[in-house]
């Protein structure tokens, strides 16, 4: 039977974590690459790197980050952020990404997904969806409709919808971040998460709000997700990732235990 | 030297950095006279069947391979690469390069566990049950490895599975046959146990036996 995935999300900046991790002794790590170790050895099941550089001197750190990692870890790693082109996913994916997630440039330029799913193969393509809660319209069944640049452009497509096109399209698995709930702390948009899970065949990632185990737990039962993205949960050591995974399978939830 | 053959599927150079993590020397090519020359041989692959059989053979590695297997070399099969060694897969209804005898299977739509439908491709951790020893899969902990795939191996002699894997049926998701061995998953991908099967792989003079 297949483990829910714990998937822990790294911010990076011109080559550096935006916010230090707190290890023991209360050091801060600012290096992605040691960051992913850490998490490594501590059992996390997946890394996403997610790149919120602009120039593009700041990309080729961060591929150079890439190739870092490629050598440290070796279990499977994504990257995300100003991804525009094919070029730009054949670069992270040579560099030794075993997957890139494409976000707002899959909304300007649906064709990105279908190339790379083409070029790289489906399960190297991964559609990250940011979603926030509307009003329901008709153009907006399902009340929740995808946003770009960080949520300050509405793009009138329903998240329903999007993740089924993003599916038809070629895409591998989905990462879908609540804007909502992201940052707040006091768990996963659940509904959001069980009706885009139920509504594909592709692996649903739940991304945004995770504060406490039972929100993981929450996410990952009710919310029908496969995997659950964690960030400031585990990187201010409020709980460690052998915590959230002995929580969940002490209620029946089958996580990966050995490494 | 680890001849890790070329064969233009998907991107290789994840198994080349775990052998360059545990210390061994390798060579990425499609060149059957720099591959003679390798003590053991890696066949990985992300792909698609078709290509991958259309690609194998315009590098005449259909029948290097079928040598290699003959010449008792160390033979070891990555996801795709696993595939392409038996006689047929669905994907594609691909001819493929029939080192065992068997088929490659399509997961059937409407897989089920208990209530809740399977996704296609099979994409995470999961188990692998060993039912015989094998020097390959020696000193593994209970541990979990990485797969991403839609088509499972199903040899058509169980003699050769080793290890099966649950995911709405049972599959193999590790055989043998001589010098030959062959994984579903990722090892190079599936943290230390993985890297544990590629050192112990590094190590293995051929012989099907503990």
């Amino acid at each position: 039977m297949l483990s829910k995935r714990i998937i822990a999300c790294l911010d990076v900046r011109d080559g550096k974590l935006t916010k230090g991790i707190r290890f023991q002794g209360n050091m801060d790590i600012g290096d992605p690459v040691e960051a992913a170790r850490i998490y490594y050895e501590q059992g996390i099941d997946e890394i996403v790197f997610y790149d919120i550089t602009a120039s593009s001197d700041g990309r080729n750190i961060m591929l150079e980050v890439v190739r870092r990692v490629a050598e440290t870890i070796f279990i499977p790693f994504s990257v995300g952020g100003g991804i525009r082109s094919v070029e730009d996913m054949r670069a992270v994916i040579l560099s030794g990404a075993e997957k890139v997630s494409v976000n707002s440039e899959a909304v300007k330029n649906p064709d990105i997904i279908d190339e790379g799913a083409r070029i790289f193969g489906s399960q190297c393509v991964v559609l990250g969806m940011d979603v926030k809660k509307v009003a329901v319209r008709p153009e907006i069944p399902s009340g929740y409709e995808i946003v770009i640049h960080g949520g300050r452009i509405y793009t009138g497509w329903d998240a329903l919808q999007w993740a089924k096109e993003g599916e038809h399209r070629g895409a591998g698995e989905i990462c879908l971040n609540s804007i909502d709930a992201d940052g707040t702390q006091k768990g996963y948009e659940n509904d959001l998460t069980r009706l885009v899970s139920a509504a594909v065949g592709i692996p649903v990632i739940a991304s945004g709000g995770a504060g406490r185990p039972e929100h993981l737990y929450a996410v990952l039962t009710r919310g029908e997700a496969d995997a659950a993205l964690i960030a400031s949960i585990v990187h201010y050591r409020t709980y460690s990732i052998g915590e959230l995974k002995e929580y969940l399978h002490e209620r029946g939830v089958k996580v990966r235990r050995e490494w | 030297m680890i001849g890790i053959i070329d064969y233009k599927a998907g991107n290789l150079t994840s198994v080349a950095r775990a052998l360059q993590y545990l210390g061994e020397s390798w060579t990425v090519t499609a060149d059957p006279r720099e591959l003679s020359g390798c003590d053991r041989i890696i066949l990985p692959g992300v792909g698609a069947a078709g290509e991958a059989m259309t690609n194998l053979r315009r590098l005449g590695m259909d029948t290097w391979l079928r040598e290699c297997l003959a010449a008792g070399t160390p033979l070891l099969g990555i996801c795709l690469g696993t595939q392409v060694i038996f006689s047929h897969s669905e994907e594609n209804d691909t001819p493929c390069l029939d080192l065992v005898p068997g088929w490659v299977r399509r997961f059937p739509d409407g897989l089920r566990e208990g209530e809740r439908a399977l996704k296609i491709p099979h994409m995470g951790w999961n188990r692998v049950e060993f039912s015989r020893p094998h020097p390959v899969f020696a000193g593994l902990p209970a541990a979990e490895y990485y797969f991403v795939h839609s088509f499972y191996p199903d040899p058509a002699d169980t003699a050769h599975i080793l290890g099966r894997t649950e995911y709405g049926l049972r599959f193999c998701s590790a055989l043998a046959h001589r010098n030959l061995v062959a994984v579903q998953f990722h090892p190079e991908k599936s943290g230390a146990p993985g890297l544990r099967i590629l050192a112990n792989f590094c190590r293995w003079g051929g012989a099907d036996a503990q």
